[in-house]
C-alpha cells in the first residue's frame, strides 16, 4: 500500500470547508503538544479558553470587541490578497487610521456641529487608512517596487507617528505625564451596545456582505478577479491592471483605516498605547483562513478573536504565557498552508489489487 | 489482434480504460496497441480524450478502470518516473522547459540517477552524441528563452531520448511548428522508429496522419471507434469517421466585394521585448468585406504585428489607423470599445483566465456593456443565458457553463475565445493562428466565420503559418519576413513557390 497525491480535477466543495476545519483541529493537537510539555492538561485549557471567550454574554462581548477589527482588516487584507498584492501593512493602516480619527476627535470638534464629529472622524480614518495603503499600490504600478517590503514598513513608520503623537505633540497636558491623548470629547464615541461591543459589528457585519456582492456582482469585481488569477490576459481584455490594483488596495487600506477609527472612538476614546496590537497581522490569518471569501471573514474573526480572549483567559487564571493564544493562532497557520495541498491535490491510497480513493 | 501480421507483439497495450471526470466520461473502455518499430495516429474531435488517455500512460493521470501492460507485462504507472522507467516519455502540447536555463540543464533537470555533483561536461557531450546521431541541431549550452518554439521541442524530444525513451507520446506536436520544422520532426520519428522504438501521436492534421504513421486509432466522445491500417485509409475517410459527415476542406466563399478602408498602417515600426526592432516600418491597408492573409515564418514579427493594431504593444513610429480615426498606441480598452476583436496566438496566457468559469469567459468582452452590466452591477443570469447559446453554436464541449475554462480540452479552450471574439466584434477581426488545435470539424466551421465576418462587412487580419489556409481563406496574403513585408499578392493569383521566396526573404519584384 502506498500513498499518492493526484492533482484534482476540481477544487472541492467539501475541501474549502474542511480544509479549514481541519487546520483547527491539527493546530489544536499541536499546542496540545506544547502544553503537555509546559506540564498542564491540554483539555483543561482548552475548555477554560472556550469558557473565557464564548461562556457567558459577558465574555463573549469581549470576543466581538477584537472581531470587528479582525473582521475589517480580515475583509480589506482578503481583497488585496486576490490581486496577489500582499498588502501586510494592514498594522499601519489601522494604525493611520485611528491617528486621523484622533486629529478630527480633538481638534475638529468645536468647528463641527457635534452629530458630524464621530463620522467626519470615521470617514477621515478610512481615508487616511486608504492613503496609506496606496502608497505601496503606487509604487508597485509605476515603480515596479515590491509592495511587501514597502507595506511593511509603513508599519512601522505608523506605528512610531502615533507614538510620537501620543508622547508629545498631542499629549494630554492633565494626563500627569501618562503616554495617551486627553479623552475625546463625548460627540466622538461611537456607541457601544453590551459592555464594550460596539455598532461598529454591525457596519462590519454588512461591509462584508457589500463586499461579497461587489466582488460577485459588480464589473468591478468581475476585473479583480480577472486581474487576480491572469493580468496578462486581463490586459488583453481591456482591463486596466493598474487601475484596477490601485483602487483595490485602498479600499483594502479604508478597511483597515476604519478598524483603527473604530478602536479609538469607541474602546480608548483616546490615542494612547495599545491602538498596535497585532489585529493588522492576525488579519492575515483570517484572511487566509476564510479562503479571501468576505463572509467567511466575518466568521473566522470571531473565531479568531476567541482565540486572544481565551488566551489572556488562560493566562489570569492558570499562569500559563498569555502568548498561548497567538501560539495557538501561529499554529493554525502551517497546517492551513499544508491544507492547500489538499484543495488542490486527492491523496489516493493505492494497495496491490484495489485503487480505492480517499480524501 | 494481439499480433501484427509481421508476428511482432505490442510493446504498449492498454486495455480497457475508462477515466471520469467530473460531468464528462473522458475515457470509455479504450483499448490500444503500439508495436515496436510503429507510428500510431490517435485522432479525434476536440475533446475526445486524446490527451486524456496519454497522460494516463504517461503517468499524470490514473485510469478509473483498466490496466496497461508493457511488453506483456502488467505495468503500475504512477507518475512521470513511474512511465520513464518503462521507457515511455511524452512531449506535451505547453513545453515543460525551465526558460532560464540552458539545454543541458534541462536535460538532467529532475534525474535522479545523475551523481549529487552534476558532471554538466559529460552531460553535453552525451547530449553532442545524440544530437549527432539523429541530426538534432541542438547547442547543449543554449539557454531555452532565447530558442524557438520548434528547437525547444527538439530539446524535449533530446530529453525523452536522453532518458532511455523507447515510446515517444507527441500531444499536437506540429501544432505550433512551421512546416519545415514538421516535415524534421517527420525525419526524427522515422529514424527513431527505424531503430525498432515507437511513438503516438496526436495531430488534426489530416496529410500528416498519412504521412507519418502506420496504424489510426479513432476516438470519439470518449469511445475507441475505430482501427484503421493507415495505408488502407484515407483523409476524407479519417475525418468522417472523427466527425461522422463529410468535410469541406476547401471552404466555398463569394467573390470579396471591400468596401471602404477600416484598417490602415503607416510605416509602423515597434521593439519586441527584447528591445531589439520587431517591426521595421510596415505599410498596408485592409478594407471592409476584404480577409488580408499574413504569411510568414513565425517569430518574423506577426507577433508584434498584431499586438501594436490591438493596442498591447507600443508603435515607437508610424501611424495606426482605424475607421479613419487615429487609435496609434491607444489603450487595449479603446481598441476592444471601437470593435476591433482578437484571437491572441498565446490562447492560455493571453486569451483565457483559466480559474474562471466557461461562462465568465465567454463575458470577458461584453460584460462591460447592456445587458451584462447595469450600473456597474453584473447579471449572472443574462450572462449564464448568453454562454449558453455561445455554447451551443459553437459546440464547446463543457461538463457545465460553471466549469472553470481550464479544464477544457484545448481545442474547446481555442473554441471558447473564438465565440467571445467573433460575438464582441465589430470593425476588424485580428486572429492569430485562429484554427490552431481545432478539429477537423471546427476548422472548417472558424473558417467559414471568418468569411462570414468578412461578408458582414468586418476587416479580417489572418495571421497564419498555413499557406493552404491562407490561399483558400484570405482575399490578399501580406508576406511578412523580419519585421518588413515582403510583397502582397492577390490569393487567387499566389503561388505557393512565390510565397515562400518571400518568406525566405526575396522582395516581390525581385522574385518575379
Ligand atoms: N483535468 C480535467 N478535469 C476535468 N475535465 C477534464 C480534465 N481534463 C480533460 N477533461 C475533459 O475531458 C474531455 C477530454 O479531454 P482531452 O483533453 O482528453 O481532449 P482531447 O481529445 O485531447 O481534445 P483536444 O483535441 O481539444 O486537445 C474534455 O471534455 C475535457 O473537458
Ligand atoms: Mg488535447
Amino acid at each position: 500500500m502506498r500513498l499518492v497525491f493526484e492533482k484534482r480535477n476540481s477544487v472541492s466543495k467539501k475541501a474549502i470547508i474542511l480544509v479549514p476545519v481541519v487546520s483547527f483541529l491539527v493546530s489544536l493537537i499541536l499546542t496540545g503538544i506544547l502544553l503537555i510539555i509546559f506540564r498542564t492538561n491540554p483539555f483543561v485549557t482548552y475548555a477554560s479558553m472556550f469558557v473565557g471567550a464564548f461562556g457567558s454574554w459577558i465574555n463573549f462581548t469581549e470576543t466581538l470587541v477584537k472581531a470587528i477589527p479582525l473582521m475589517l482588516t480580515g475583509i480589506g487584507v482578503g481583497l488585496a490578497f486576490r490581486l496577489r498584492f500582499w498588502n501586510i501593512g494592514a498594522e499601519g493602516q489601522l494604525v493611520f487610521g485611528g491617528v486621523a480619527a484622533t486629529w478630527v476627535a480633538l481638534f475638529w470638534s468645536n468647528f463641527l456641529p457635534p452629530f458630524l464629529v464621530l463620522p467626519t472622524a470615521i470617514l477621515m480614518g478610512i481615508i487616511a487608512g486608504a492613503l496609506w495603503a496606496g502608497i505601496p499600490a503606487f509604487l508597485k504600478v509605476y515603480l515596479k517596487v515590491d509592495e511587501t517590503l514597502v507595506s511593511l514598513m509603513l508599519n512601522y513608520v505608523a506605528i512610531l507617528t502615533a507614538q510620537g503623537l501620543y508622547y508629545g505633540a498631542w499629549i494630554d497636558p492633565n494626563g500627569m505625564g501618562f503616554p495617551g491623548t486627553k479623552l475625546f470629547p463625548k460627540a466622538a464615541w461611537l456607541p457601544r451596545f453590551s459592555g464594550r461591543a460596539h455598532v461598529g459589528l454591525f457596519i462590519a457585519i454588512l461591509l462584508g456582505l457589500v463586499m461579497w456582492v461587489v466582488l460577485n456582482r459588480t464589473k468591478w469585481g468581475f476585473e479583480v478577479k480577472m486581474s487576480g488569477h491572469n493580468p496578462r490576459a486581463a490586459r488583453v481584455m481591456g482591463v486596466n491592471i493598474g487601475k484596477t490594483i490601485i483602487t483595490a488596495i485602498l479600499v483594502s487600506g479604508a478597511f483597515s483605516g476604519m478598524a483603527g477609527a473604530f478602536e479609538v472612538t469607541a474602546i480608548s476614546h483616546r490615542l494612547q498605547q495599545g491602538l498596535a496590537i497585532g489585529y493588522g497581522y492576525t488579519a492575515i490569518i483570517v484572511a487566509w483562513m476564510a479562503q479571501l471569501n468576505p463572509i467567511a471573514s466575518l466568521f473566522v474573526a470571531v473565531l479568531m478573536a476567541g482565540l486572544l480572549v481565551g488566551g489572556d483567559q488562560v493566562q489570569m487564571m492558570m499562569g500559563l504565557p498569555a502568548a498561548m493564544g497567538i501560539v495557538l493562532q501561529g499554529m493554525i497557520l502551517f497546517p492551513m498552508l499544508a491544507g492547500s495541498l489538499f484543495t488542490d491535490y486527492r491523496l489516493k491510497i493505492i494497495t496491490k489489487s484495489t485503487k480505492e480513493e480517499a480524501v | 489482434m494481439k499480433d501484427d501480421q509481421n508476428g511482432k507483439s505490442p510493446i504498449v497495450e492498454m486495455i480497457g480504460i475508462t477515466k471520469q471526470f467530473p460531468g464528462v466520461l473522458a475515457n470509455d473502455n479504450v483499448d490500444l496497441e503500439l508495436f515496436p518499430g510503429e507510428v500510431l495516429a490517435l485522432l479525434g474531435e476536440n475533446g475526445a480524450g486524446k490527451s486524456t488517455l496519454m497522460n494516463i500512460l504517461a503517468g499524470l493521470y490514473r485510469a478509473d478502470k483498466g490496466k496497461i501492460l508493457i511488453k506483456g507485462e502488467e505495468a503500475e504507472i504512477d507518475s512521470p518516473k513511474d512511465a520513464m522507467k518503462y521507457g515511455i516519455g511524452m512531449v506535451h502540447q505547453n513545453f515543460k522547459l525551465v526558460p532560464t536555463m540552458s539545454v543541458a540543464e534541462n536535460v538532467v533537470l529532475g534525474l535522479d540517477s545523475e551523481n549529487f555533483v552534476l558532471d554538466l561536461q559529460k552531460v553535453s557531450s552525451r547530449i553532442k552524441e545524440i544530437s549527432h546521431h539523429y541530426n538534432l541541431k541542438v547547442d547543449p549550452n543554449s539557454i531555452i528563452w532565447q530558442m524557438s518554439v520548434g528547437e525547444q521541442q527538439r530539446v524535449e524530444i533530446l530529453k525523452l531520448i536522453y532518458r532511455g525513451a523507447e515510446v515517444l507520446i507527441l500531444d499536437e506536436p506540429t501544432a505550433v511548428l512551421t512546416p519545415q520544422e514538421s516535415g524534421e520532426l517527420n525525419r526524427i520519428v522515422k529514424q527513431m522508429t527505424g531503430e525498432g522504438k515507437s511513438a503516438i501521436f496526436i495531430t488534426h492534421k489530416m496529410d500528416e496522419v498519412m504521412e507519418f504513421s502506420d496504424w489510426v486509432r479513432v476516438l470519439q466522445k470518449g469511445k475507441l471507434v475505430s482501427v484503421v491500417k493507415t495505408e488502407d485509409t484515407s483523409p476524407k475517410e479519417l475525418s468522417r469517421m472523427m466527425v461522422g459527415r463529410d468535410v469541406l476542406f476547401r471552404v466555398e466563399k463569394k467573390k470579396a466585394t471591400p468596401g471602404e478602408v477600416i484598417l490602415e498602417l503607416e510605416n509602423v515600426k515597434a521593439m519586441n521585448d527584447k528591445g531589439l526592432e520587431a517591426l521595421k516600418g510596415i505599410s498596408f491597408s485592409l478594407r471592409r468585406g476584404e480577409i488580408l492573409g499574413i504569411a510568414g515564418v513565425a517569430g518574423n514579427g506577426q507577433r508584434e504585428l498584431t499586438e501594436v493594431i490591438t493596442g498591447l504593444h507600443k508603435v515607437t513610429e508610424g501611424r495606426i489607423i482605424i475607421d479613419g480615426k487615429d487609435m496609434t498606441n491607444k489603450s487595449p480598452l479603446d481598441l476592444i470599445k471601437s470593435g476591433v476583436s482578437h484571437i491572441p496566438s498565446d490562447r492560455v496566457a493571453m486569451g483565457i483566465v483559466g480559474d474562471m468559469s466557461v461562462a465568465n469567459n465567454l463575458a470577458m468582452k461584453e460584460y462591460r456593456k447592456a445587458p451584462l452590466t447595469q450600473h456597474g452591477i453584473l447579471n449572472p443570469g443574462r450572462i449564464l443565458e448568453m454562454a449558453k447559446k455561445m455554447i451551443s453554436s459553437f459546440m464547446i464541449s463543457t461538463p457545465a457553463p460553471y466549469t472553470s475554462v481550464k479544464f477544457l480540452s484545448g481545442g474547446n479552450i481555442q473554441k471558447t475565445i473564438l465565440a467571445r471574439e467573433i460575438g464582441a466584434c465589430s470593425t476588424l477581426l485580428i486572429a492569430a493562428y485562429p484554427a490552431r488545435g481545432l478539429d477537423v470539424g471546427a476548422t472548417e466551421s472558424v473558417r467559414k466565420e471568418m468569411i462570414a465576418e468578412r461578408d458582414g462587412g468586418k476587416g479580417v487580419l489572418l495571421v497564419s503559418e498555413d499557406l493552404d489556409e491562407l490561399m483558400s481563406v484570405s482575399d490578399r496574403i501580406a508576406v511578412m519576413n523580419e519585421g518588413r513585408i515582403m510583397g502582397i499578392v492577390d490569393s487567387a493569383e499566389a503561388d505557393i513557390e512565390s510565397l515562400g521566396l518571400m518568406m525566405a526573404g526575396v522582395p516581390m519584384e525581385e522574385g518575379k
